[in-house]
């Protein structure tokens, strides 16, 4: 570890400390509906859309309502990809390439198509030698705003169902939508394309470049229109990279900068939503109680994956390789990253992209030291609480702080309430249910991939870092994150040429079954949840009121997130990365 | 219901418009404008000719000539070895192929990796070891001297940079074998040597691909 490495820690911190209380705040106004300095630019056009898709955005929904037209909405969403993926032979800027690209057969269309719309961005198929520039753009980017969105909403009905002081309405799903497509999610993603492209990402609609290099071995050069991608995968929390390694690619992440910012992107929506919670409630030490939590486990995750990829692997002591830092060398296990980023710059990258629901990553994954690779998969075992993507993070969170509001009350020996609200019995089971369905989709799916012959041809290395990979692939997917141990069906990916990306069907379907449950049931849940405190009477604080914006709380949440992701999880990963952690024998 | 449907698939499709093509149109037409080298992939030309992209390493190889005086071909593939007149970047999985780039996914305690490794110490070795049997940089004999990023796969498969440390080990066979004087050599890494952006935010670096261009004009070559 060094002191730069350290220093860029810090400074990562102080960013995010200081942007997302300003984002969330307006945040905040953009759902209250508040004027916002964008509203003169888009409010014209806004009307406009509403009156296109026929949606009165002042009816007011009730939680029913509302996850009945998300759904038709996400199914629409489902639909149209599937086309856009099925119909590359027909498409434009088609053959770019050099040679036809051929859609990838149904299975991996099925994955892929569930993955982009569940804002997880698993990837079965390597991007520029499978898709073209028109299935990246008009399909898997859209998405990437559209899952975004989707999330970013339920949260926000959530909000109002525990604020709201009458009725039961939730809001208005288009128009939540819609707004944050407008006044979040575009203007960030157009200005930080144009950062992206001012350091050396690119953007184009060009043809691959073929040359000859300097020693006369050709090489073919990918092109794409990859900025304006690369900027809503990351703020979406999305991670599907543009090429086959990710942001890892000098031409998603071309340096030391970029690697910075993009980190921002990727957690400057789910700290922000957690600002915009305590604007909306009118407290703001609700919001902060709740960032401090997420943000000790965050820099927890950091401060242990730094250390541990700075030290080095066994494969590399048994080599011979020193593996301290060394004048004018970066030191540690630099297997699978990039000189550009270094140890430091990997290991943060690392934890941002798995805390939230992101799965980018700007280095391997699989080639991190068995604690290094403990990390990502303890954060996915937090079911993707700790900041978490945008939205789902901040609902999964709110989820656990009912949670914890619970097991306060029970000690206490009250009725349990937050802000004032009384948690019964049927809150409690709606946020039990919601809070265990996705360990258990991870766990399901896991379970089926190891004990079977037909889950295990995915599986690329052996010992415990086989084990490690389906697990994996399952958590990730469970969760939405979408980042994975790469060699998991991975080693199909170079010959499968450019005709489309073969699979393991097995792998295929069930990941995006996990994928697409992991992801409705939960929201369904919260919305249930939202629309079961929405029409509760608020009563007075009393003295006998538990706080719910004080460490003791914090020290609670913490502990019951840890319990939580301890009791389901850490057996499993006990016979993965722990094993190699513990041991210097290689397998 | 049907009311319903139409809403969702007309919301879609009317967004699929604007931000599938609206948006990245709108991009690529501003970056076209203001950053046109950088958004067509910061390509690099010799003589007139594309030779590569600053920002994609690319492999730096000559033809593997037999003990019969011919090119070894195996299986039809023509054989190519490290160029030692050329500096050379890190482990590539892919070879350095951008069409179809791949992590190396070696896992941290795996048998295969410890063998990877060992291939990569042995080629960088021998890359910089004279015919006399002397190493060029006098001070590096063996693994644990070598800088992590020379014998470590690099995650893009193309990555274009290498440490300074290991850029200095290879000055001294560049030196050496285009006979040229030492601190020219570090001269020119130093030149091609990109610091911390903003002073602090990642790490050195120093671009191969520059740094050999820059190295044939030095030799009289074309």
């Amino acid at each position: 570890m060094t002191v730069n490495g350290w220093l860029q820690i810090v400074a990562f911190c102080a960013a995010l400390i200081i942007l997302s209380p300003l984002l969330g705040r307006y945040m905040a106004k953009v759902y209250t509906g508040e004027r916002v300095f964008l509203t003169p630019v888009f409010g014209g056009f806004e009307r406009l859309l509403y009156r296109c898709f026929g949606v009165n955005p002042k009816r007011e929904q009730d939680w029913k309502s509302y996850a009945k037209s998300l759904l038709i909405f996400s199914l629409a969403g489902w639909l149209i990809l599937y086309v856009i993926l099925r119909s590359q032979t027909i498409q434009p800027w088609n053959n770019y390439g050099g040679v036809t690209f051929h859609a990838a057969p149904w299975d991996v269309t099925f994955n892929t198509v569930s993955s982009f719309l569940t804002n997880t961005n698993w990837q079965y198929y390597g991007g520029e030698t499978t898709m073209t520039y028109f299935s990246q753009m008009l399909g898997l980017a859209v998405q990437n705003f559209l899952s975004a969105a989707v999330g970013i909403v339920v949260a926000v009905a959530l909000i109002r169902g525990i604020i709201g002081r009458s009725g039961k309405s939730l809001g208005n799903f288009y128009e939540d939508f819609t707004r944050t497509i407008l006044y979040v999610l575009v203007p960030i993603s157009f200005v930080s394309a144009l950062v992206l492209v001012s350091q050396g990402s690119i953007q184009n609609l060009g043809h691959y470049v073929s040359v000859h290099g300097i020693s006369g071995i050709a090489q073919t050069i990918a092109l794409g229109p990859v900025a304006s991608q690369e900027a809503i995968k990351l703020l979406g929390t999305n991670g599907g990279g543009f090429f086959n390694t990710n942001s890892a690619h000098p031409f998603e992440n071309p340096n030391g900068f970029t690697n910075y910012y993009e980190m921002l992107l990727v957690l400057i929506i789910p700290a922000s939503l957690v600002f915009m919670y305590g604007r909306m409630l009118g407290s703001r030490r609700q919001g902060i109680a709740i960032f401090a939590t997420m943000f000790v486990l965050f820099i927890g995750g950091v401060t242990v994956a730094y250390a541990a990829e700075a030290h080095g692997s066994p494969a590399q002591r048994a080599a011979g390789i020193h593996t301290q830092v060394i004048a004018n060398s970066t030191g540690g296990n630099l297997e699978g990253k990039e000189q550009r980023f270094g140890i430091a710059g990997s290991a943060i990258f690392d934890v941002v992209t798995t805390v939230t629901s992101c799965g980018a990553v700007n280095s391997s994954i699989e080639s991190f030291t068995g604690l290094g690779g403990a990390i990502p998969m303890a954060n996915l075992s937090a079911s993707e609480v700790i900041f978490g993507g945008v939205g789902t993070g901040l609902y999964s969170m709110l989820l656990y702080v009912l949670l914890a509001v619970f097991i306060g009350g029970l000690m206490v020996g009250r009725t349990p309430e937050y802000l004032g609200k009384k948690v019964e019995a049927k809150e409690i089971k709606l946020v039990a249910l919601g809070i265990l369905i996705t360990p258990l989709a991870a766990l399901f799916s896991t379970s089926l991939a190891t004990a079977s012959a037909a889950g295990r041809a995915s599986v690329y290395n052996t010992g415990p870092q086989g084990f490690s990979e389906s697990i994996y692939a399952y958590l990730s997917q469970a969760n939405n994150n979408g980042s994975a141990f790469a060699g998991y069906t991975g080693f199909i990916q170079p010959a499968a040429g450019n005709v489309g990306s073969h699979g393991v069907t097995f792998a295929d379907l069930l990941g995006g079954f996990t994928m697409l449950f992991a992801r409705y049931a939960p929201i369904l849940f919260a919305l249930a949840v939202a629309g079961a405190l929405a029409g509760k009477r608020v009563s007075p604080v009393g003295l006998g009121t538990m706080r719910t914006d004080n460490p003791t709380f914090v020290v609670l949440l913490l502990g019951v997130i840890l319990l939580v992701g301890a009791l389901t999880f850490f057996p499993a990963i006990l016979l993965g990365p722990i094993v190699q952690a513990l041991t210097g024998r290689l397998f | 219901m049907l009311r319903d449907l139409r809403t969702g698939f007309l919301s879609v499709i009317v967004f699929t418009i604007l931000l599938g093509l609206g948006y990245p149109l709108l991009v690529t037409g501003v970056s076209q404008g203001i950053f046109p080298g950088k958004a067509n992939g910061s390509l690099i030309k010799k003589n007139g000719v594309v030779v590569g992209s600053a920002l994609i390493g690319q492999q730096f190889y000559e033809p593997l000539i037999g003990k019969n005086g011919k090119q070894e071909v195996v299986k039809g593939v023509a054989q190519t070895q490290p160029d030692p007149r050329y500096f050379q970047t890190r482990p590539s999985s892919t070879s350095d192929n951008d069409a179809s780039t791949a992590f190396s996914n070696l896992g941290p305690n795996g048998k295969t990796t410890l063998t990877a490794f060992q291939g990569y110490i042995q080629t960088y070795l021998a890359l910089n070891t004279a015919p006399d049997k002397k190493p060029y940089d006098p001070a590096v004999t063996s693994a644990a001297q070598l800088p992590v990023d020379a014998v470590d796969d690099s995650a893009s498969s193309v990555d274009p940079n290498i440490s300074v440390a290991n850029a200095r080990i290879q000055a001294y066979r560049i030196a050496a074998v285009r006979h040229l004087v030492l601190s020219t050599v570090d001269g020119l890494v130093a030149t091609y040597t990109t610091g911390r952006s903003l002073g602090f935010l990642g790490e050195p670096g120093v671009n191969v691909l520059e740094l050999n261009l820059a190295l044939d004009p030095l030799t009289g070559s074309k």
